[in-house]
């Protein structure tokens, strides 16, 4: 970027009016998205799986970048949101009278995994590390494994038929609380504590960090926003089944993460954003539709080739692009950064000052 | 013999048939661990790679199966040399999760590639003429005779090759401490390599021998097995390579106990859930040692 315009940019962060106006707009644009269908019903759906990715990614981030863990249960909270939502609007909930009850449903799928959370954060007061990631693993194939073996829950086949429900302004809505909720967790006293059990989980101990508490508090906050990004999942998909959210559900995640930057809230949004968008843009019929404007004589051979069997490729294009982003940034893209509209304006400026006390990221480099 | 005795031995059998496979892809974990404390999550697509590689030596080709099984370890560790080249290497000084979530790309890639270019599930050609022999009610193949003692003979190689050549001293003085080590004038990246190499050479030995046993290969094969494997090395103490053994092992057992007993869908609910206790129990593994913190 040219200098100007690299000031301009940074002037454009700066303003306070940013964040707010942002959200302001964002919640008209999904309100007008649909209404006046200003944007075709694909799009649609891919903005509505952004949404629902950003929540993942920031809640796993919670666990995996700023606490250091590598879980990878994820996609097991998620299938416990998705299960009881859906059973919720389909069995409980008269959400056919009454489509204001979708947010109960939803807040429900969170809490139940959530709750699991809560059991998935015993084993960690005790192990750590490695041991702790085949934990988590173990506890995800026990979901799926439980989920298979329940008849009335349909088993192995999984549950069609679930009620359209998921739309862009609950996406929207679900989408920010969310992030706020982990940005304001992650400022708050036990916030700084998750911080210190990553840099050194015995010190902190004996610096009157309340580890236990801490681990609970990060564990079920992050298990509850899977929940409610898995509870979306079902109401959009309309079918869910156990096979849905095996360990390639949480490799996803993982990788929209470490795209993004762990220990960055700012890095999951973009990490999330950039994954989702770039696996659609690379479908053949959306490459077909962005380059048709060129003429046929190019355009033809071009589809021929290349767009047509981009279908199989794109999944081969898409692990390669980690690999090369992780060779040049193994931090990811935003690398320990985070906008600064996150940040707690005291914060920043004890991070001006130089001074170490007031500044989160002083000190707070990765100790590999 | 008695009918329940009959049908014990038989599990048995079974047991160590997938214990063996099981033990020699999970060895590759553990080494790698050993040496760079890196989970290599692409280990269970090498293995898949393996049984690919199989198909293609005994169809394209038309190799008999011993020619197969060289090429297919060869293959593979040629494979694991490469990418631990390619994609580890340049990591190696980076953030730990960096390595991992590299491998997890790698492992996607590999899948998504064989995925590419065989996209419907292939069947693997009878390479050997399996004989079974009725040992008094239990019936005993040469293919599992064949695949438990190839497993039992390289896990016997290895074992020789780590505790008792140079190339073994210098791997275990690698992972005792790295910094050191090359003033001493050990190769590492040498050493690394080879590391990788006999790791992936065993999961493609462990690849030809899964597609013998169970014909029809896909390209995501190796995400369970592999992550099995991955167990089966935890349990016996990450980085410890009779502990691997042991564990992959009892992990067979298990499973197969489980199917036997009970419906065949709880088999991955019992064989986590003691996964689960163990570490709970033993948070090091059955042979493994606590690593000391020092705060």
């Amino acid at each position: 970027m040219s200098r100007p315009l690299r000031r301009r940019w940074d002037w454009l962060l700066e303003q306070r009016w940013l964040l707010p106006g942002l959200l302001v707009a964002g919640l008209a644009l999904s309100f007008a998205i649909p209404e006046y269908g200003l944007l075709n019903r694909y799009v649609q759906m891919v903005l509505m799986y952004v949404g629902i990715n950003i929540i993942l990614a920031v809640s796993l981030n919670l666990v995996n970048g700023f606490m250091g863990e590598f879980s990878l249960a994820h996609a097991g909270f998620m299938a416990v949101g998705a299960y009881t939502a859906a059973l919720l609007t389909m069995r409980v909930l008269p959400v056919a009278e009454f489509p204001a009850l979708f947010p109960v449903a939803v807040l429900a799928g969170g809490l139940a995994a959530a709750l699991l959370g809560l059991v998935v954060a015993v084993p960690s007061f005790k192990v750590r590390g490695d041991y702790l990631a085949i934990i988590t693993l173990a506890f995800l194939m026990i979901v799926k494994s439980v989920i298979e073996n329940i008849d009335a829950v349909g088993g192995p086949r999984g549950i069609p038929g679930i009620g359209k429900l998921t739309t862009l302004p609950w996406v929207f809505f679900w989408a920010v609380a969310v992030v706020w909720l982990v940005r304001n967790f992650v400022y708050s006293r036990y916030g700084r504590g998750v911080l210190a059990v990553r840099e050194d989980e015995i010190a902190s101990e004996l610096m009157s960090v309340h580890t236990r508490r801490v681990k609970f508090l990060a564990f079920t906050l992050s298990s509850f926003g899977a929940g409610v990004a898995g509870a979306l999942f079902a109401h959009l998909l309309q079918f869910i089944s156990p096979r849905v959210f095996d360990v390639i559900k949480t490799t996803d995640i993982l990788i929209m993460v470490y795209l993004g930057g762990i220990a960055s809230i700012g890095g999951s949004i973009l990490g999330a954003t950039l994954y989702t968008v770039l696996l659609e843009i690379l479908r053949p019929s959306t490459v077909a539709a962005l380059l048709s404007w060129l003429p046929a004589v190019v355009f033809d051979p071009l589809n021929e080739h290349f767009i047509r069997h981009l279908g199989v490729w794109r999944m081969v294009i898409m692990p390669l692009a980690l690999v090369l982003v992780m060779l040049y940034w193994p931090r990811g893209i935003m690398g320990l950064r985070e906008y600064r509209g996150f940040i707690p304006r005291l914060d920043r400026e004890a991070h001006r000052r130089g001074d170490p006390q007031g500044g989160r990221r002083d000190g707070a480099a990765h100790r590999d | 013999m008695s009918e329940a005795l009959v049908y014990w031995l038989q599990q048995v059998l079974n047991a160590l048939q997938l214990g063996s496979i099981y033990a020699l892809i999970a060895l590759g974990y553990t080494l790698v661990y050993g040496i760079l404390t890196m989970i290599n999550f692409a280990h269970g697509d090498v293995f898949m790679v393996g049984a690919f590689f199989c198909f293609l030596s005994a169809v394209y080709l038309g190799l008999p199966f011993v020619p197969t099984l060289l090429l297919t370890i060869l293959g593979t560790a040629l494979l694991g040399v490469l990418i631990e080249r390619l994609a580890y290497k340049p990591l190696r000084h980076a953030p730990r999760v960096s390595a991992v979530i590299t491998a997890l790309g790698v492992g996607l890639f590999l899948e998504n590639f064989t995925l590419a270019l065989a996209p419907y599930p292939k069947n693997v050609p009878a390479l050997l003429d399996n004989v079974t022999w009725d040992l008094g009610g239990v019936s005993l193949s040469s293919l599992q005779v064949i695949i438990i003692f190839l497993s039992l003979g390289l896990m016997l190689v290895l074992d020789h090759v780590v505790h008792r050549t140079p190339v073994g001293m210098a791997m275990r003085a690698i992972s005792w401490d790295r910094t050191f080590v090359p003033l001493m004038g050990v190769p590492v990246n040498t050493i690394i390599s080879v590391t990788f190499a006999i790791g992936a050479g065993l999961a493609g030995a462990a690849g030809t021998m899964y597609a013998l046993a169970y014909p029809v290969i896909d390209p995501y094969m190796g995400i369970m097995v592999g992550w099995k494997a991955f167990i089966s090395a935890v349990v016996g103490g990450i980085g410890n390579i009779r502990g691997a053994m042991i564990g992959a092992f009892l992990l067979g057992g298990v499973e197969i106990m489980v199917t036997a007993f009970f419906p065949s869908t709880y088999r991955d609910f019992v064989a986590f859930t003691l996964l689960l206790l163990l570490i709970l129990v033993r948070p090091y593994g059955i042979l493994g040692q606590p690593r000391t913190q020092k705060v």
